[in-house]
């Protein structure tokens, strides 16, 4: 994703916890913080995932005056192009298959990171429950005000032929 | 509150409740506060009627965020040097999750000690859902 800058803001850090069940107080009571060894509000592991939201074209987040494929009056907002109608990627533009992070320190609430992406591979398999599976890699190394390497993230997408048997 | 390495040995496992019956509207918050909207995690008519899944499913992302949290809880608040996963298989509305983490070996890295660890979350119906790898310094 083409996030610039990513501002680790303390309020944010305490929706994502929220959102993910977790309620220790390092991420949302700065005074509990102070008092721990990171010394103040840090993000939760998987934070940076949140980076999105800082990405001015993220392709999962509707956007005024754009077409949007999530159901309004219809099923979808999107018609489809192919007179076939067929669908891929299960019809939501594919499917997370991994995610690897690696913390050089852990973000603080006040830090502003700038996200640099790197080149990844992309490679293809057979899948049993869906078809023919296209995977692509995306490296992205965080930054802070300094220049420092705080966090790499690498993630792993999945484009499937066809919704995932269950 | 860290763990200590001479406490650490190879197979000592912690586990932990991650959820009970997911709700819908946890993994609508998890989109908010994420910014992934993508209708499968929350828009029932598309996932069903387009997509072809049966329901709306939880996003990777925010079972690995639970999982995060059964980590931090055992190695401390800002200990962990390295967690990655692979996503096995999908989380559903109702699910509850279960998720351990089991020692791997010790190794020490510029003078100090890190634990590596497993990572599996397992479902209601013991179906590994995500599993992976986590590391953290010790004491």
């Amino acid at each position: 994703m083409a996030v610039g800058k990513f501002p680790v803001e303390a309020s944010h850090i305490m929706m994502f916890a929220r959102s993910v069940g977790d309620d220790n107080p390092i991420y949302h009571d700065d005074e509990h913080a102070k008092g721990t060894e990171p010394g103040g509000v840090i993000a939760p592991p998987t934070f940076m995932q949140a980076s999105a939201q800082f990405d001015p074209d993220y392709f999962l987040r509707p956007k005024t005056g754009k077409d949007w494929f999530g159901s309004g009056k219809e099923a979808t907002g999107v018609k489809p192009k192919t007179e076939d109608g067929e669908k891929k990627s299960g019809g939501g533009g594919g499917l997370h298959a991994e995610q690897h992070f690696e913390y050089h320190r852990h973000p603080q609430a006040g830090d502003v990171l700038t996200a640099t992406m790197l080149p990844g591979k992309t490679w293809e398999k057979e899948g049993k429950r869906s078809g023919k599976l296209i995977f692509s890699e995306s490296i992205t190394e965080y930054r802070d005000q300094k220049g420092e390497l705080v966090v790499t993230a690498r993630g792993v997408g999945v484009a499937t032929e066809r919704a995932v048997d269950q | 509150m860290a763990l200590k390495a001479s406490e650490m040995t190879t197979g000592l496992s912690h586990s932990a409740s991650l959820v009970e019956d997911l709700k819908r509207t946890q993994i609508v918050q998890y989109a908010g506060s994420s910014g992934d909207y993508n209708p499968l995690h929350t828009d029932e008519i598309f996932t069903t009627q387009v997509a072809g899944y049966p329901s709306v499913f939880a996003h990777g992302m925010l079972t690995m965020g639970m999982t995060g949290k059964m980590l931090t809880d055992y190695v401390g608040d800002g200990r962990l040097s390295k967690y990655g996963v692979r996503f096995t298989n999908q989380v559903w509305p109702g699910d509850s999750l279960q998720a351990s983490a089991t020692v791997e070996g010790i190794e020490e890295i510029d003078g100090a000690q890190y634990a590596n660890f497993e990572v599996v979350t397992t479902n209601q119906d013991g179906a590994v859902v995500l599993k992976g790898y986590a590391q953290a310094r010790l004491d």
